[in-house]
């Protein structure tokens, strides 16, 4: 063992798609129910179109290039102009 | 559990088929058909994966037999190298002009292959027979799934080899065997009443099933073809959770067993973590400490993408023939 012990998770928003989040883990969606996951990694969904809430099932390829998103994801020069 | 022998498809796996036999002594003869050349090469790579019933596994190193490997995978190589030129070239282009590497992967991943999709299929229009001969020419590969691309594995960096480990755990069940991608298939599959046996079906399987499993193979076990290995399991991963949704859906309307719609739900969800790690974090943070891989990881997912579309073509031209149904090879012979 080496360095500082971190209690810090990493989390990547990943653009057009969803947040990355290291498991396992259990979310509570907006209705107070809980989902569990023993997953390493998991994906939350951002686009709000998955099939399978709160996870990611990739439908955000299936509905627009710029996801609204719940958590805002930083957008370069060119792309604010398409707004 | 060792593949089954299969039965020859012409003079070169006639010929091996004695080699194999006969500790290496192999007559010297070229394959009379791409079928011919598939099935040998798959065999011979099965040597390296699990054996086959009956052969000495020290045949998996004998000289002669590598040769003949070698000259097929030559072939193999070129075919590949000219037929997904087209597909990864425009991605190519793009990076090296200086744009985001995951955008690119998956901008490449949406492109039109130009034919129809399996899963679509399944969706949509087919029948419970039309499915289970799907299912049968899958099998080919998911009773081994992720097994090829884990020879690349102590050929990486270490974070490289980290992001693939996070990939493979899952697949192969976080340490639950029972979770294993594998066993879910076999449950899959022993609910709709199909052989569970490794291999089991390799006599139904088309040439291009079985050359879209050598070339997975092909790209693992070459240290140089690495890159194209990795960037083909990312191609796999990002086309596999939308298809996996709409695979649900058509099993769903057929009424098939829970186990085996249970099989492509956990794709649906697992699949949308995997290509997201393998895209931004296995790729994307190789390429941008090794650019020279970058050409080969996009490479080797236009392979992935060409191969599969090779396949679906050739599998809905065999399921939508009748009569090919318990004799799928003919059907596109």
């Amino acid at each position: 063992m080496s360095g500082e012990p971190t209690t810090a998770h990493e989390v990547l928003l990943c653009p057009d798609g969803p947040v990355l989040i290291p498991g396992p883990v259990t979310v509570e969606d907006e209705q107070g129910v809980k989902h569990h996951s023993e997953r390493p990694v998991v994906a939350l969904c951002r686009c709000g179109a998955s099939s399978v809430p709160p996870w990611c099932d990739g439908s955000h390829k299936q509905v627009r290039r710029r996801p609204a998103t719940a958590v805002p994801t930083p957008r370069s020069g060119r792309d604010l102009e398409d707004y | 559990m060792r593949a089954p022998l299969p039965t020859p498809r012409g003079t070169l796996t006639e010929a091996l088929t004695e080699a194999l036999f006969e500790q290496g002594v192999l007559r010297c003869v070229d394959a009379d058909s791409d079928d011919d050349a598939a099935l040998a090469l798959w065999m011979l790579y099965e040597l390296h994966h699990r054996g086959l019933e009956g052969v000495d596994d020290a045949l998996e190193w004998d000289p002669a037999l590598l040769v003949l490997r070698a000259r097929l995978e030559h072939d193999l190589e070129e075919r590949w190298r000219d037929r997904a030129r087209h597909l990864a070239r425009p991605a190519q282009e793009r990076l090296a002009d200086g744009e985001d590497f995951a955008e690119v992967f998956f901008d490449l991943c949406a492109a039109d292959t130009g034919g129809e999709s399996l899963a679509r299929f399944v969706q949509r229009e087919a029948e419970t027979e039309q499915v289970l001969a799907l299912l049968r020419q899958r099998s080919i590969y998911h009773v081994r799934e992720q097994d090829s691309a884990m020879w690349a594995l102590p050929r990486l960096d270490d974070e490289t080899k980290a992001h693939l480990v996070a990939i493979a755990a899952d697949e192969y069940g976080n340490g639950h065997p029972d979770r294993l991608h594998a066993e879910l298939w076999r449950r899959g599959m022993a609910a709709c009443d199909l052989d569970t046996g490794y291999a089991a079906y390799v006599d139904e399987a088309l040439p291009q099933v079985l050359e879209q499993n050598n070339l997975m193979s092909m790209l693992g076990l070459h240290r140089r073809l690495v890159p194209a290995a990795l960037g083909h399991l990312a191609a796999f991963e990002v086309c596999s959770s939308v298809p996996s949704k709409r695979m649900v859906r058509g099993l769903e309307r057929l009424g098939m067993p829970e186990p085996v719609v249970a099989y492509y739900r956990e794709h649906m969800v697992a699949d949308a973590v995997h290509e997201q790690v393998a895209v931004r974090r296995m790729l994307g943070g190789w390429v941008a400490r090794e650019p020279h891989v970058a050409d080969d990881t996009l490479w080797g997912a236009a392979v992935c993408l060409a191969a599969e579309q090779e396949t679906a073509t050739a599998v809905l031209a065999a399921v939508r023939d009748e009569p090919a149904l318990t004799t799928g090879r003919e059907a596109v012979a």
